[in-house]
C-alpha cells in the first residue's frame, strides 16, 4: 500500500512542480505534514545531500524520501512516480514540437527564448561560483576584504579555464581531476 | 536494441556526473549528445531546456526524455529517462543507508568542493558556446542580461522569464524585427 501512496504522491509532484528540483520542496513539505514520512530536520539534510551529490536534485530527493519511507523498493517507486508525468508530457510536446518547429510563430518564440535560457544557465553557473569560489560568510566574520576570495579555488578555476579551452577533453575528465585536486589541497 | 542501450548509457553517464542541478549537465550534454553523436544541435538543446523549464517535471529529466524521443520515439524517451535516474538511485540509496558516514567524510567534502570549481569553469565555457549560437542582436543581449539578473538576484520564477522572452520574440516578429 505504501508503494501506491509513494507512486501517486510523487506522480503529483512530477506533474505540478514546474521548473526543476528545488520547485519540488514546497510539495515535500506538504507531504511531511500529511504523512509524516520524514521529519523537517531530515528534509533539510536531504536537500543538502541531494544538492551535493551527482544527479538531478529533484530525482535525488525523490529517491531519498522513497528510501527512508520504504527501502529500496520505495526509492525506485518514488523516482518512477516523479518521472512518469515528464515522460507523458514531454513525449506529447516533442511530437508536436517536431511538427511545428519550422512554423514562423514557434521560431519567433524561440528567437526570444534562446538568449533568455542562456542567461538562466549563466545564472546557475554564477550560483555555483558564489558558493565555490567565494567565501562571503568568512568575510562577514572577519571583515577582511581578501577573505571574500577562496584563493585556492580561484587558482584552480583559472587553470581549468585555460586547460579546458586549450585541450578539448571530455568534461568528466576535468570533473574527476578537480575532485582529486580538491582532496589533495583540502578544498572547501 | 543497440541504440536503446546507447541512449541509456549516455544518459547514465550524464546523470552520474551532473553536479549542481540540471543546468550543470549542459557541458556533458554538449559533448556526448551534440559533438560525439549528433543526436541534436546546440540550438535544439537550448530549445529543449526552454521547454523542460516551462513544463512539469525536473529539467534534466525532461531534456533527457526529449532527446530520447527525438532519437527513438516513446521507447527511446523511456530508456533515456531510466538512464538519467539510475545513477541517483544507486548513489542516493548507498548514501541514505550510511548517511552519517557521508556527511562527516572530509575526503568526500574536499572532492566535491574541487568538483564544484570545475563545474563553474565548464558552465562558463558552455554559456560562451550557447551565447555564440543564440544571441544574435541587441534584443538577445538584453534578454540574456535580464534573465541572468532576475535569476541571480531575485526570487522570481524562471517560468516568468520563459514566457516573457517567448512573448518578446513573438511580438517582435509581428513588427518584422526577427531576422531569419
Amino acid at each position: 500500500m505504501i508503494y501506491l501512496y509513494l507512486y501517486f504522491e510523487y506522480f503529483k509532484i512530477g506533474l505540478f512542480a514546474i521548473g526543476g528540483g528545488l520547485a519540488t520542496i514546497p510539495f515535500l513539505q506538504e507531504l511531511i505534514q500529511k504523512y509524516g514520512w520524514v521529519t523537517s530536520q531530515e528534509l533539510v539534510d536531504m536537500i543538502a545531500i541531494s544538492e551535493s551529490t551527482p544527479g538531478p536534485i529533484g530525482v535525488n530527493m525523490a529517491t531519498y524520501v522513497g528510501f527512508q519511507t520504504a527501502g529500496i523498493g520505495g526509492a525506485v517507486i518514488a523516482t518512477l512516480g516523479l518521472v512518469t508525468p515528464s515522460v507523458i508530457v514531454i513525449v506529447i510536446i516533442a511530437h508536436y514540437f517536431m511538427r511545428f518547429a519550422e512554423e514562423p510563430l514557434v521560431k519567433a518564440g524561440f528567437y526570444g527564448l534562446r538568449p533568455a535560457v542562456t542567461g538562466l544557465i549563466a545564472a546557475a553557473g554564477f550560483e555555483v561560483a558564489r558558493v565555490s569560489l567565494f567565501n562571503l560568510q568568512e568575510y562577514l566574520d572577519t571583515r577582511k576584504i581578501l577573505d571574500i576570495f577562496d584563493l585556492k579555488a580561484i587558482v584552480l578555476f583559472g587553470i581549468l579555464m585555460f586547460v579546458t579551452n586549450k585541450y578539448k577533453k571530455h568534461p568528466i575528465i576535468y570533473l574527476i581531476a578537480a575532485g582529486v585536486v580538491g582532496v589533495i589541497f583540502k578544498f572547501g | 536494441m543497440k541504440e536503446l542501450w546507447e541512449l541509456f548509457s549516455v544518459f547514465f553517464r550524464i546523470g552520474a556526473f551532473t553536479f549542481g542541478g540540471g543546468y550543470a549537465m549542459l557541458p556533458i550534454i554538449q559533448r556526448e549528445v551534440v559533438e560525439k553523436r549528433g543526436w541534436a544541435s546546440d540550438e535544439e538543446v537550448i530549445d529543449y531546456y526552454a521547454i523542460g523549464q516551462s513544463t512539469p517535471g525536473i529539467i534534466a529529466v525532461n531534456t533527457a526524455t526529449f532527446i530520447g524521443y527525438k532519437k527513438k520515439g516513446l521507447i527511446g524517451a523511456i530508456f533515456a529517462t531510466l538512464g538519467m535516474i539510475s545513477p541517483s538511485l544507486v548513489i542516493i540509496t548507498i548514501i541514505a543507508s550510511s548517511f552519517m558516514h557521508f556527511k562527516d567524510n572530509q575526503t568526500v567534502q574536499h572532492a566535491f568542493a574541487g568538483i564544484r570549481v570545475a563545474v563553474v569553469a565548464l558552465v562558463v565555457n558552455a554559456v560562451v558556446r550557447m551565447w555564440k549560437k543564440s544571441v544574435k542582436d541587441l534584443v538577445g543581449i538584453i534578454l540574456f542580461i535580464l534573465a541572468f539578473l532576475v535569476i541571480a538576484f531575485t526570487r522570481i520564477s524562471p517560468i516568468i522569464i520563459i514566457f516573457v522572452s517567448a512573448a518578446t520574440g513573438i511580438l517582435l516578429s509581428y513588427r518584422g524585427a526577427v531576422k531569419e
